[in-house]
């Protein structure tokens, strides 16, 4: 699968692809469940839902409401139980654990609460960690991380540690990593939810760049997040989940 | 992941948690030092007795006898074939003509007749009695004279003795060292063979008995005692330095072949000879010694010279039984250095599922930025054998350091009892290279389970992981 995704990237494809049928995500009754003990915990029970190519949708809702576990499922992190769930046009549940990593190096980036940078590497060498998985030649990765690092305004911090920056510097860095290899969705499990107000303020309008740039293509943002005033502020669309079920929806743009 | 990512990660991983790792790599280099120390133990002492046995002319000499000599005929020991109407034909001489038919078998490189005779040495006022033997002009190459005090014979025709170191010391005043008698005569008293004139010579002359030559056709004839001075150009190493010449041609002085030959010596095949009559073509050889061109083409003369109706008998196989003890020890040696190292896999089995834990939520975003199971299973492959590449050269190392300290330990233990201490030690490349491709296929094999379980890992779960 890897060589078929460099071989688009390297014909150029506009950055905000969409499946055959204009979705970038389509969840078909996508389940979750797993056992606890003796009781079936429904995490996502039977969700479809549709995310158009280029479209923000924010997912809202409640702890233990379902959003992460469905986020964890477009992300080909999790496999659903049952149903069906697509990016770009292909069925992740079918996917071998093989595609299913390509797919989480190519075809997404993810953003998490708690940033997830590894503590023992500097900000370009956990920037650089997608492309050594991706198999990126050498000589081109200076230039990519440069650019990831440059474009949400790190560049004076590369050789520093995780550990030495504040938390928005290394949610960031946690955003540069997931744009390095230009996936065509960014899957953002609250990237405020760790921070302040102001830093979230922050890292939400870098969030909603990387969305709608002032030039050129944008791409398909599906965020996760409890705080209802950011999701009407930058989403498209609000899809809330309560008891692994959509309960509302709500179009804003 | 490309090979160099996974090396970078690997070495990067192992350099995080160092004390630990440095302590699990040197678990697998004392591993490894001990397989090296007890095999190079083991290899040494088998290329010592190789030596030996080498410098003995073992490996490649065979000793002819006629059917009827002991101890290798049918009444004596060595060799049986089956007893069959051959075996009550008269036995075939060993002649001029049969060593130049032996001479003439591939891979023969010389064919000399053993002379060996009891004789009185005498250096006025000590004398000893002593077993002589004559020794070819291609002993002086053949590592059996190896140490020699003095030098070989002169030409094929001196007059010259070479002395076993023991017996130098016996003819010496207790004090001197054997050396001292080099450039000294000694005088050897031996019984000679003194040809009985035909009939017709008896008529022609009166003269005096003469030794038998070599065509002579001799009635019979008598033993008298004979006496002949010798020049000493060489005395042996003595036995408990570990030199002197041993195995098929050991005695107490040696002189040139021809010189040997020429003493008409009375030899003990030669009654047997008078009493059963025998058709033979010239000199008649109470044993042939032949030299071969290397040691495995001893068994294909051993088996033609049985053919052609004579005895014959190598150490081939007594060596063989050593070569298979030998392999035997050393497997005994190799399974018990082996143990220290099946005890440091399991320390890297320790430290490798330690590190899972440790790095549980690191392998969950490794696996949601891209990493497949493979990867994660081939970077955990990849530390275990970057501690087992390290242990195994740091061991072989060791293992050196722990080899030389056992022969320095043993070379001062020999030289207080009085022995020239041998070489018991030795590391041969294959035991160095064969010990690092252990020591990693040991560590990977070790790195088996950990790298699974980490591949394993649920990437959700890893993530939660505080």
């Amino acid at each position: 699968m890897k060589p078929l995704h460099v071989t688009l990237r390297s014909m150029n494809v506009p950055v905000t692809a969409t499946s055959s049928n204009g979705f970038a995500i389509r969840a078909d009754r996508v389940s979750r469940h797993y056992h606890m003990g003796e009781t079936l915990i429904r995490a996502v029970d039977e969700i479809s839902l549709e995310v158009g190519a280029g479209e923000f949708l924010a997912l809202l809702g409640a702890s233990g409401s379902g959003k992460s576990t469905l986020l964890n499922l477009m992300a080909g992190l999790d496999r659903p139980s049952s149903g069906a769930i697509q990016a770009l046009g292909r069925d992740l549940a079918s996917m071998s654990s093989e595609d299913l990593a390509t797919h989480r190096n190519q075809t997404i980036g993810i953003v998490f609460q708690s940033f997830q940078l590894l503590p023992r590497m500097t900000l370009e060498e956990n920037v650089e960690l997608p492309l050594r998985l991706g198999e990126t030649p050498r000589d081109d990765r200076p230039a990519r991380v440069r650019e990831a690092l440059e474009r949400v305004g790190l560049t004076a911090r590369t050789r520093h540690r995780p550990t030495e920056l504040s938390g928005g510097e290394q949610q960031r860095a946690a955003i540069a990593r997931a744009l390095v290899n230009q996936p065509k969705i960014l899957l953002a499990d609250e990237p405020t939810g760790n921070l302040d107000s102001k830093t979230g303020e922050e890292i939400m309008s870098l969030i909603a760049q990387i969305h709608r740039p002032p030039s050129g293509a944008g791409r398909t943002i599906v965020m996760v997040t409890h705080e209802r005033v950011l999701a009407e502020r930058y989403a498209d669309r609000i899809v809330t989940l309560s008891d692994g079920a959509i309960s509302r929806e709500e179009r804003l743009r | 992941m490309k090979l160099g990512d996974l090396t970078e990660l690997a070495a990067r991983n192992l350099r995080e948690a160092v004390l630990r790792n440095s302590l699990t790599t040197l678990g697998i280099s004392v591993g490894v030092a001990s397989l090296v120390a007890l095999l190079s133990l083991g290899v040494g002492l088998q290329q010592l007795v190789d030596r030996s046995v080498a410098r003995a002319g073992l490996f490649d000499t065979i000793s002819v006898r006629s059917r009827q000599s002991t101890p290798f005929g049918q009444d004596g020991g060595g060799r049986r074939s089956p007893r069959n109407a051959a075996d009550l034909t008269p036995p075939r001489p060993l002649d001029d003509a049969a060593r130049r038919e032996i001479a003439a078998l591939p891979n023969v490189l010389e064919v000399n007749p053993e002379v060996r005779f009891t004789a009185e040495a005498r250096r006025e006022p000590i004398s000893q009695l002593v077993m002589v033997a004559g020794m070819a002009a291609s002993s002086r190459n053949s590592g059996t004279l190896d140490g020699l005090n003095g030098h070989f014979f002169s030409s094929p025709d001196a007059q010259e003795a070479v002395l076993q170191g023991d017996l130098a010391k016996r003819l010496i005043d207790v004090g001197q060292a054997p050396a001292t008698l080099l450039g000294q005569e000694i005088t050897l008293r031996f019984a000679q063979r003194q040809a009985l004139p035909s009939p017709s010579q008896q008529a022609a002359t009166d003269a005096p008995n003469q030794a038998i030559g070599p065509d002579e056709e001799a009635m019979g004839y008598s033993i008298v005692p004979s006496e002949k001075k010798f020049l000493v150009v060489g005395v042996t190493p003595t036995s408990d330095s570990g030199g002197g010449p041993v195995g098929f041609n050991n005695a107490g002085i040696y002189l040139p072949l021809a010189v040997a030959e020429k003493l008409q010596v009375v030899q003990q095949s030669d009654l047997r000879d008078v009493a059963r009559s025998s058709q033979a073509e010239g000199t008649r050889y109470a044993a042939l010694n032949i030299r071969a061109s290397s040691p495995t083409a001893v068994a294909a003369i051993e088996a033609s010279v049985t053919h052609m109706g004579f005895a014959a008998f190598s150490l081939i196989d007594v060596t063989r039984n050593l070569r298979t003890f030998f392999a035997i020890f050393d497997m005994f040696l190799g399974i018990f250095g082996s143990l220290a190292l099946a005890v440091a896999s399991l320390g890297i089995i320790n430290t490798l599922v330690m590190a899972i834990l440790e790095r549980r939520r690191e392998i969950g975003v490794l696996k949601a930025l891209g990493a497949a199971d493979r990867d994660v299973r081939q970077l955990f492959f990849a530390e275990a054998g970057v501690m087992g590449v390290a242990g195994g050269l740091f061991g072989v190392l060791l293992g050196w350091v722990i080899g030389r300290a056992i022969q320095f330990a043993t070379m001062i233990y020999l030289k207080r009892q009085g022995v020239t201490p041998p070489n018991i030690w030795s590391v041969p490349w294959w035991l160095v290279l064969g010990a690092i491709v252990f020591a990693v296929l040991i560590s990977l094999a070790s790195g088996i389970y950990p790298a699974s379980r980490a591949a394993r890992l649920d990437p959700v779960e890893a993530l939660r992981y505080e």
